[in-house]
């Protein structure tokens, strides 16, 4: 066998682990709620993006939002950590509490909400700086100073970077392949010690094998952290999520688009056995 | 008729046109690099007699009898204190306007005050000169600092333009992967986004250095009454190249003139070498910027 059959048979051996190892969910009200989200409307000026979006997000899962383009699903999470604030004519009406915390209005520090509320970006984004200082220089600017050669070295494990990595810290980030920049920028999101990790299509700009090694990492860290992913790829939100939500786009009368939550539910279900018709067609490719 | 007539009469006149707009093309860009050499030499040749080491170590003699070895280190060495002292007031401003504009301000603002800063580069340097006339001169006398003032007033708009220029190449996702992190946007500013731009904004600086170092209007009125002793207290109007050359083309001395050709020869010099520079660190800075977006 060469040593490419020896790669793809463990991709496909790890992705039907990942589907076995899935523990069935178990009753939602026994669950404990890192997000609840209420009723929530995201406008760009006068258009609106996202209209009455109600769900809650579960502790130590994952969540996958899916959905076809300009549901909004980037905007949704986008909004669980404030970087929407970026965009001067965004607003958002409705309520999203963070552990029973309200974190939406404007009297909220957007900074003290993305120090527990860490990203993952759709393209990597290292720093133009040395893989170590990718890690560490957040945790300095944090103040988490002490042991900080340990700390880097945990989140670089975390992110199953470490063995690719360690003999070579100090080289810049940017020397690394698109899957290991991703998985460096895991690192520096998880240093810090997150509540939550919100990742916006962390895979689509990565090759399969890429792929795989992220999908696994989340697996495993999600006892730790929580993950929010948004995904277009229908196999990997089957493969990581626990909890799928499924967006679409909604006409208004005058030909105005918005996106809309339409069902959210576990995984298994969502794929095997939706309750509303637009989710299975779109889970069966029959749209989107 | 024939599909394909490689012959006619009107295909053959688009080519003689073709030809003629090239060539009208050609000749203009010769013209632009033929006036530089021109002026390049003809200013060696001219001042070629007192283009010695001389002309940067000794001080003028005035109404020297004879030949007498004289030069104008006066002149480049206030030269070289009032652009140092207008730069280090420039250049602190300048990235400090740029960055709000860029960073912080909204976009109504930063339009604004954009077209306010193109407004400032277009005034003639010899209006700045009368402002910073009445404003510090009036009543106190020249000095190097007033000469100075007007210089950053004039290196201001080349600074922030420069480093705004810079500012907006650098990935929107670098600022994001900051953010994201928990980092307030002042911490983000400083230590991610000002890093990416040091190569732009030297390249800015150098060029605006290059520009108000050839200026001469707005120091005749702000430091131009001067000894012929080198000195180096800004307190005091001193001696500078371009305001040396315009005294020394005034003079009847045939010795003075050439010396005045010989200032103006070693001051294109360094415009030339300052702009090269400044172009090298440009392309430069600008594929790094590329490779890490």
């Amino acid at each position: 066998m060469t040593k490419e059959d020896d790669t793809v048979s463990s991709t496909i051996e790890t992705a039907l682990r990942l589907e076995t190892q899935r523990q069935p969910v178990g009753p939602h009200e026994r669950l404990e709620q890192v997000f609840d989200i209420e009723n929530m409307d995201a406008l760009y000026g006068t258009k609106p993006a996202l209209k009455g979006v109600t769900m809650p997000i579960y502790k130590n899962l994952v969540t996958a939002i899916i959905g076809p383009s300009g549901c909004g699903k980037s905007t949704f999470i986008r909004c669980l950590n404030r970087m929407n604030d970026l965009i001067p004519s965004f607003r958002m009406t409705g309520s999203i509490r963070y552990h029973g915390q309200e974190i939406s209005g404007k009297d909220v520090d957007p900074v003290a909400i993305r120090r527990t509320i860490g990203m993952v970006f759709q393209r990597p984004n290292p720093f133009p700086k040395s893989i170590y200082e990718n890690v560490a220089w957040g945790l300095r600017v944090l103040g988490m100073k002490d042991n900080l050669d340990d700390r880097v070295e945990r989140a670089l494990t975390q992110a199953a970077l470490w063995d690719e990595v360690k003999d070579r810290l100090k080289a810049s980030g940017l020397s690394l392949s698109g899957g290991q920049q991703q998985r460096l920028c895991i690192a520096r999101a998880i240093a810090v010690q997150p509540g939550v990790v919100l990742m916006d299509e962390p895979a689509s700009a990565l090759d399969p094998i890429a792929t795989q090694a992220i999908e696994q990492l989340m697996h495993e860290l999600k006892s730790e952290y929580s993950f929010v992913i948004v995904t277009h790829n229908m196999q990997q939100a089957a493969r990581v999520a626990d909890m799928t939500a499924f967006f679409s786009i909604s006409t208004g009368e005058e030909g105005q688009r918005w996106g809309e939550l339409i069902e959210y539910d576990d995984t298994t279900k969502i794929f095997t056995a939706p309750s509303d018709k637009k989710t299975e067609d779109y889970v069966t490719g029959r749209f989107g | 008729m024939s599909a394909l007539d490689l012959t006619g009469s009107s295909l053959r006149r688009r080519r003689v046109v073709n030809r003629g707009m090239e060539l009208l093309a050609w000749l203009a860009a010769a013209i632009g690099v033929a006036i530089l050499g021109i002026v390049v030499w003809s200013v060696a040749k001219k001042g070629s007699s007192e283009l010695n080491l001389n002309l940067i170590t000794k001080t003028p003699v005035p109404f020297a009898l004879g030949p007498v070895k004289q030069g104008l280190a006066n002149a480049f060495a206030g030269s070289l204190v009032i652009v140092g002292i207008a730069t280090l007031m420039a250049l602190p401003v300048g990235i400090l306007v740029a960055v709000y504009l860029n960073e912080f301000a909204p976009p109504a603002i930063r339009n604004g005050v954009g077209i306010v800063l193109d407004v400032l580069n277009g005034i003639p340097a010899i209006v700045i000169g009368i402002f910073v006339f009445g404003l510090f001169v009036v009543g106190r006398g020249q000095s190097a600092f007033a000469g100075s003032f007007a210089l950053a007033c004039l290196m201001l708009p080349l600074v922030a333009r420069a480093t705004l220029e810079v500012l907006a190449l650098v990935p929107n996702s670098l600022r994001e992967a900051s953010l994201a992190l928990g980092v307030p946007r002042w911490r983000t500013t400083l230590s991610i986004v000002l890093p990416q731009t040091i190569g732009g904004v030297v390249t800015g600086t150098t060029l605006a250095v290059a520009r108000v170092a050839g200026e001469t209007a707005p120091l005749l009125f702000t430091s131009s009454i001067v000894g012929n002793q080198v000195n180096w207290d800004p307190h005091h109007a001193l001696q500078t190249i371009p305001v040396a050359i315009f005294e020394l083309s005034e003079s009847p001395d045939p010795a003075d003139h050439a010396r005045a050709w010989a200032a103006a020869f070693v001051l294109l010099m360094f415009i030339l070498v300052a702009s090269l520079g400044a172009r090298w660190l440009a392309t430069r800075s600008r594929r790094k910027l590329q490779r890490a977006g």
